[in-house]
C-alpha cells in the first residue's frame, strides 16, 4: 500500500494571531510552525500501517521553502519521502489541485489528510482531492483500518459516530482519534539524522484555478471585563442571562 | 439563475441550521435580484420553508437517501444546481455539510467559503466574512468562480422570517452505484439527545469534575436549559466521555447562544474552539484561571456546589416562567 500524508504547515496551538499594518497577511514574526495537528495524528497512523503491514508512507505539502523545516519533522517521524510543491498555499482549490497531481503521478491508494488546517481552518483540502481523484472520501475519521482493498472507517457525526465501508483508493480527512494522543511521536536524535538523508522533492505547481482570495484581515473586538457574581447568590446570574444577556 | 441552499434534516424534520441557512439565502438573493430554491431530502412537508424566503423547493424522495451518504448527496445537489443554473449555493457548518461541501466544490469547480458569520460584505465581487486562525481573527475572502459555495457559522446569522410564496417540486437526481461506494454500516448515536452542533446552550465540563462519576449534575444542568453536553479535550482522552463531546480547536468547534464552562481552565486551544458562542459563563474554583478572561459572568466557587444549585434555582425559574 502506497500512502501519502498531506501535511500543512500551520502556526503552534498557543500562538498569538496579529496581522500586518495593512491587515492584508498574518504577521507570522516570532510565530512557531508546526505540523497541523490532525495531519499529526494522521501521519502517526501511517506509521502504524508502515510497520505493521508494510505500507511505503510519503508526505506532500503545497509551500515555500519556509515550510522545509516542518517536512524534515514529518520526515523524522518516520515518513519515507516528501515532496514540496513550490507554491504559496492561498487557496483551497488550489491546493487540492496541486496535491491531486502528486497523488496520479504517484499512484497512491492512501491519501491520509486532516479534517482542516488550524490556520485557515478551511476543511476542503481533502474532499476536492477526492473529487478531483474520483476517489472515495471519509471526512472526519476517528479510526481507519485497511484490508487488502477493503477499508472500514469511523467518522464522527454530530452527536456520535458512523462507522463506513468502503474500499481504496480513498482519502479521509482525520482527527484526533486516528491514533492515541500517547502515540503520537516526538522526533529523536536517530529519525532527524535520518531525516537528513532522505530524499525532499521539489517541484512546481500545476495551473489552477485561484477560487478565493482574502482581501482583509481583523480580530476580533476586545472583551469587556467578567462580572463576577457570589456563589451566594445564584439567583442573579439567572437574572443577568434572562434580562441582561436575554440567552435563557 | 437563482441561489440554492441544502436544507439539512433529520428523521424527517428540519434542522434549525436549515432555517438559519435559508435565511442567509434570502438575503444574498434579494441583493443579487433573484430568489432562493431549496433542496430538501425526503421531506413530505416543505411548507415552514416558505417563512424563511424559500420561493421553490426541489423535492427529493429517495428510500437510498434516507440516510445521509456525503457523495450521493453531493451527486444530487449538484445536478440541482445545474438544472437550475444556480450560482451561489449556501450550506450549513454542520459535520455533514462540511463534509458534502467539500465534495460539491470538486465537482463543479466552485470557490468554497466556511465559517461564514455576516451577510456579504458585497456581491459583486462576492466578498464574505469568515472566522479564520481558530476563532483568533477574520478574514474578508472574495469568490471569484463562476460558481460559489458559502458555509454559513452556525448562529452567527441567525433565523429570519420572510414569508414567501413556496411552490414544490419533485425531483428525481440520477444516481448510480458508485455514488454510493462509501456505505454507513453502522450509527452509534444517543436518540433524542440535542447535539453540541444544534444546540442553543452548551454545558461543558472539564477535568475539575475528578471524574467521571460526576457527571449526572452535568447532565441534569443541560436537562433543565435544553443544552447539550459537551468536555474539555483531557476528559474525553481519559475516557470519561466519548470523543464527539470534546470542544476546541482539536475538537468540534462551538458556536452557541450560551456556554457554560464547568471546571476547565480555559486553556488557548480550548478557547479557541469556543470562543464564537455569544455568551459565556466560568464555573471555576481558581479566580486565576484565564476562562475569566474570555467570559461574560463568572463565579469563583467550587462547582460540587454551585451546580446543583444553579440547577434547583433554573428549576423554579423554569416553572415560573413556563
Ligand atoms: C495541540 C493541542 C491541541 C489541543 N486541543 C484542545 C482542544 O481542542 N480542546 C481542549 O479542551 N483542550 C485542548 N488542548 C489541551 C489544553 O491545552 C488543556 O490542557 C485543556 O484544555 C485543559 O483541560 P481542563 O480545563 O479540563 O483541565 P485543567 O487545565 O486541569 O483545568 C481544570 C480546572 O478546573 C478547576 N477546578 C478544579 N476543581 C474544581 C471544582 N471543584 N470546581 C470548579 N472548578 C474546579 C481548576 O481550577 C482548573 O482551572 C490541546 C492541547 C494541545 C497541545
Ligand atoms: N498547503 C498544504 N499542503 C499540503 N496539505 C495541505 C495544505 N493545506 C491543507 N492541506 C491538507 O488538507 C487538510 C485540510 O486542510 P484545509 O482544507 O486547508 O483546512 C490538512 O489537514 C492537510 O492534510
Amino acid at each position: 500500500m502506497k500512502i501519502l500524508v498531506s501535511i500543512s504547515n500551520v502556526p503552534h496551538t498557543t500562538s498569538k494571531i496579529n496581522f500586518t499594518a495593512d491587515n492584508t497577511l498574518i504577521d507570522t514574526t516570532g510565530v512557531q510552525f508546526v505540523i497541523n495537528p490532525n495531519d499529526e495524528f494522521g501521519l502517526t497512523r501511517a506509521m502504524w500501517f508502515k510497520e505493521k503491514q508494510g505500507a511505503s508512507v510519503h508526505v506532500a505539502t503545497v509551500g515555500t521553502v519556509s515550510v522545509e523545516p516542518t517536512m524534515r519533522k514529518a520526515l523524522a517521524i518516520g515518513a519515507d519521502e516528501a515532496t514540496r510543491v513550490n507554491a504559496e498555499p492561498t487557496d483551497g482549490y488550489f491546493v487540492a489541485k496541486q496535491l491531486a497531481d502528486v497523488v496520479k503521478n504517484g499512484g497512491y491508494d492512501l491519501i491520509i489528510a486532516g479534517r482542516e488546517s488550524i490556520d485557515y481552518n478551511g476543511g476542503m483540502v481533502p474532499g476536492i482531492m477526492a473529487a478531483l481523484l474520483n476517489m472515495n472520501f471519509v471526512n472526519t475519521c476517528i479510526s481507519l483500518e485497511v484490508e487488502g482493498d477493503k477499508a472500514t472507517a469511523i467518522r464522527e457525526i454530530d452527536g456520535g459516530k458512523e462507522t463506513i465501508a468502503t474500499s481504496l483508493p480513498l482519502v479521509i480527512g482525520g482527527q484526533k482519534g486516528l491514533v492515541e494522543e500517547s502515540d503520537l511521536r516526538i522526533p529523536n536524535m536517530r529519525g532527524i539524522m535520518m531525516a537528513r538523508q532522505k530524499k525532499l522533492n521539489v517541484i512546481e505547481p500545476v495551473a489552477a484555478t485561484q477560487a478565493t482570495s482574502d482581501k482583509k484581515f481583523d480580530k476580533p473586538a476586545p472583551k469587556g471585563a467578567v462580572k463576577l457574581i457570589e456563589a451566594e447568590n445564584i439567583g442573579a446570574l439567572i437574572d443577568l442571562l434572562h434580562n441582561e444577556a436575554k440567552v435563557i | 439563475m437563482s441561489v440554492l441552499v441544502y436544507t439539512e434534516s433529520e428523521n424527517t424534520k428540519f434542522k434549525k441550521n436549515a432555517f438559519e441557512t435559508a435565511s442567509y439565502a434570502y438575503s444574498v438573493a434579494k441583493a443579487l435580484g433573484t430568489e432562493v430554491t431549496a433542496v430538501s431530502f425526503n421531506m413530505a412537508d416543505n411548507a415552514i420553508l416558505g417563512t424563511y424566503g424559500v420561493s421553490k423547493v426541489l423535492k427529493i424522495s429517495d428510500d437510498s437517501l434516507k440516510t445521509f451518504n456525503a457523495k450521493a448527496y453531493a451527486t444530487a445537489i449538484a445536478q440541482a444546481v445545474k438544472k437550475e443554473d444556480a450560482k451561489v449555493i449556501i450550506v450549513s457548518s454542520s459535520t455533514d455539510s462540511k463534509f458534502l461541501a467539500a465534495l460539491l466544490t470538486g465537482k463543479l469547480g466552485a470557490g468554497y467559503v466556511p465559517n461564514v458569520v455576516a451577510a456579504p460584505d458585497s456581491t459583486s465581487p462576492m466578498v464574505v466574512k469568515r472566522t479564520v486562525f481558530s476563532n483568533k481573527g477574520y478574514a474578508h475572502t472574495e469568490i471569484n468562480s463562476d460558481i460559489k459555495i458559502i458555509g454559513v457559522s452556525n448562529n452567527a446569522f441567525g433565523l429570519h422570517e420572510n414569508k414567501t410564496a413556496l411552490s414544490e417540486e419533485n425531483f428525481t437526481p440520477s444516481l448510480n452505484e458508485s455514488d454510493f461506494s462509501a456505505k454507513s454500516v453502522k450509527v452509534d448515536k444517543v436518540a433524542g439527545k440535542v447535539t453540541i452542533a444544534d444546540a442553543d446552550i452548551v454545558v461543558s465540563a472539564g477535568r475539575g469534575l475528578k471524574g467521571p462519576e460526576n457527571w449526572g449534575m452535568i447532565e441534569e444542568l443541560a436537562n433543565v436549559l435544553g443544552a447539550a453536553t459537551a468536555c474539555s479535550k483531557p476528559v474525553s482522552d481519559m475516557g470519561w466521555r466519548p470523543h464527539s463531546e470534546h470542544v476546541g480547536q482539536t475538537g468540534k468547534p462551538v458556536a452557541a447562544n450560551l456556554y457554560i464552562a464547568i471546571g476547565i481552565s480555559g486553556a488557548i486551544q480550548h478557547l479557541a474552539g469556543v470562543s464564537s458562542s455569544k455568551v459565556k459563563v466560568v464555573i471555576n474554583t481558581d479566580p486565576e484561571a484565564p476562562f475569566f478572561k474570555a467570559a461574560d459572568y463568572g463565579i469563583v466557587g467550587d462547582a460540587f456546589e454551585v451546580v446543583p444549585k444553579l440547577t434547583e434555582k433554573l428549576k423554579e425559574f423554569k416553572a415560573q416562567n413556563a
